[in-house]
């Protein structure tokens, strides 16, 4: 197959949480779950500590999507530090929006240690959800800026 | 012995950084001093021929302000860029877009629509610029814009950075001071990409309001409300841009009774200003409700403007999907 006619594989890059959503990814995984692979999992030790940063790095360096998965509330860990990630959530839909991302290219999910299958299937959803909305193309540094287009404005 | 040469530029920009320049007062008399002043736009006459002319390497320091809007900035850009030893990104506009940068949320249809078909513009005849047009005695142009603004660093090398729209005088001076002692042997110049002329903290470190535990219920508008004269504006509800902000300004509009709203670009470290501050007005909203949440975030009307009103251009995604369309 060409690069043309190949299906739309959707980036997804998946912030996990070390005592819950990370174990329910690695559960889905000894349990030999087949979910899809379009999402690149980077364990942080929780969900409060996703710096907004490393969302709008992913979205910077080509993902077309972003899953953010912690605890589920009451459950945290560190207490409470899963609320923190869902304001902060809430609040970068929002600015993602008026910079022309579609809210469903960023998603918050809580998972448990025990919730695999759950998690499996959420990453099976999420990644159809994105292919449907097809690629994001975000420009990269330098890339189209320059081209002059004042033509197609004054015509 | 020839004095060292210098040079000011301006793209895209307002001419505030001019002006600042020229607030420092005697101590311009410093510049004229110990520099020969080969170009200068707004303050002297010169041709771009004169400066393709100059050898390369042979300015000592050329001041930039502006961002990159037209194929006129990039070409000055890599011309300055080539004939200074020294180049500074001045002031907000090189450094991260500023005010200009703020059109990276439009497309540029829309962005020339605004400048020449709203109220404030008289044009019956809805016209737009030619890029170039035909007289009687010739072709005549016009600069390219581009779709989006870039920083000076977007487009070429840059030595060192000076944040603040415009950078404080009391900054520029000392900065000036720096330059000259350097000259004389007294000082060495600071590392390769540093930021100069300001502070490696945050406005709120400098900020002489005060400060208890941070839990927001309902975000407000500064001029809806009475705040509190000594209290942290942020602790008020009011958004306050300090806590993202390099430090550098004496914390000005704080201590006048006016938010911060970043003027001085982000705090050492911080690599995206706005995701810094989404991370810090979310820390301290008080409620773990969903709904509730989004009801005191109702609050923030335009957070990506307020959170990246000097810093759009320079920030990670640097401009909307629609901007990057065209």
């Amino acid at each position: 197959m060409t690069e043309e006619t190949k299906p739309f594989e959707p980036v997804i890059i998946g912030f996990t949480c070390n005592w819950c959503s990370y174990r329910a990814a690695d559960m889905a995984g000894t349990a030999r779950m087949k979910y899809a692979p379009n999402v690149r999992l980077i364990r942080l030790m929780c969900s409060g500590r996703l710096d907004p940063t490393f969302v709008f790095k992913a979205i910077a360096g080509g993902a077309d999507a972003v899953l953010i998965s912690g605890c589920h509330p009451g459950d945290c860990h560190y207490v409470e530090q899963n609320y923190k990630a869902m304001r902060r959530f809430q609040l970068m839909q929002r600015v993602l929006t008026q910079l022309g991302v579609e809210p469903g290219r960023l998603k918050l999910l809580w998972a448990s240690a025990a919730e695999g299958q759950m998690f499996a299937n959420e990453i099976n959803k999420f990644v159809e959800e994105v292919r449907a909305l097809g690629p994001l193309n975000w420009s990269q540094p330098g890339e189209r800026v320059s081209t002059p287009i004042m033509e197609e404005v004054t015509a | 012995m020839s004095k060292p040469k210098f040079a000011m530029y301006w793209a895209a920009s307002c001419g505030g950084c001019e002006i600042a320049v020229l607030n420092i007062h005697e101590k311009i008399l410093d510049v004229d001093a110990n520099f020969d002043v080969v170009f200068w736009p707004v303050a002297m006459d010169a041709k771009y021929k004169d400066v393709e002319a100059m050898e390369d390497g042979s300015i000592l320091l050329t001041l930039w302000n502006g961002g990159i809007r037209n194929d006129e900035n990039e070409h000055i850009a890599h011309l300055l860029r080539r004939k200074s030893k020294i180049l500074v990104a001045f002031g907000s506009c090189a450094c991260e877009g500023c005010i200009p940068g703020l059109a990276n949320f439009s497309p540029i249809k829309e962005m020339v629509d605004t400048a020449f078909t709203t109220l404030t513009t008289d044009n019956p005849d809805n016209l737009r610029p030619q890029t170039s047009y035909t007289m009687p005695e010739g072709i005549i142009t016009i600069p390219t814009l581009y779709p989006v603004l870039r920083t000076l660093d977007q487009v070429v090398d840059v030595d060192y950075y000076m944040p603040g729209c415009p950078p404080e005088s009391h900054q520029i001076a000392a900065v000036i001071d720096l330059v000259v002692q350097v000259l004389q042997g007294k000082a060495e110049l600071p590392p390769k990409g540093a930021t100069i002329g300001a502070g490696n903290s945050t406005v709120c470190d400098e900020c002489p309001r005060k400060r208890n535990v941070k839990t927001i219920k309902e975000f407000g508008r500064i001029q809806l409300m009475h705040a509190d004269p000594e209290l942290c504006l942020l602790e008020q509800g009011i958004p306050c841009n300090g806590p993202a902000t390099r430090s550098g300004c004496n914390a000005r509009c704080p201590s006048a009774g006016a938010q911060c709203i970043g003027c001085y670009g982000p705090a050492e470290g911080v690599v995206d200003y706005g995701a810094r501050l989404i991370s810090a007005f979310a820390s301290v909203i008080d409620s773990n409700k969903p709904d509730e949440i989004d009801k005191i975030l109702d609050g923030l009307v335009d957070p990506a403007g307020q959170f990246y009103r000097f810093n759009l251009a320079g920030s990670l995604l640097r401009s909307s999907k629609s901007a990057q369309k065209g």
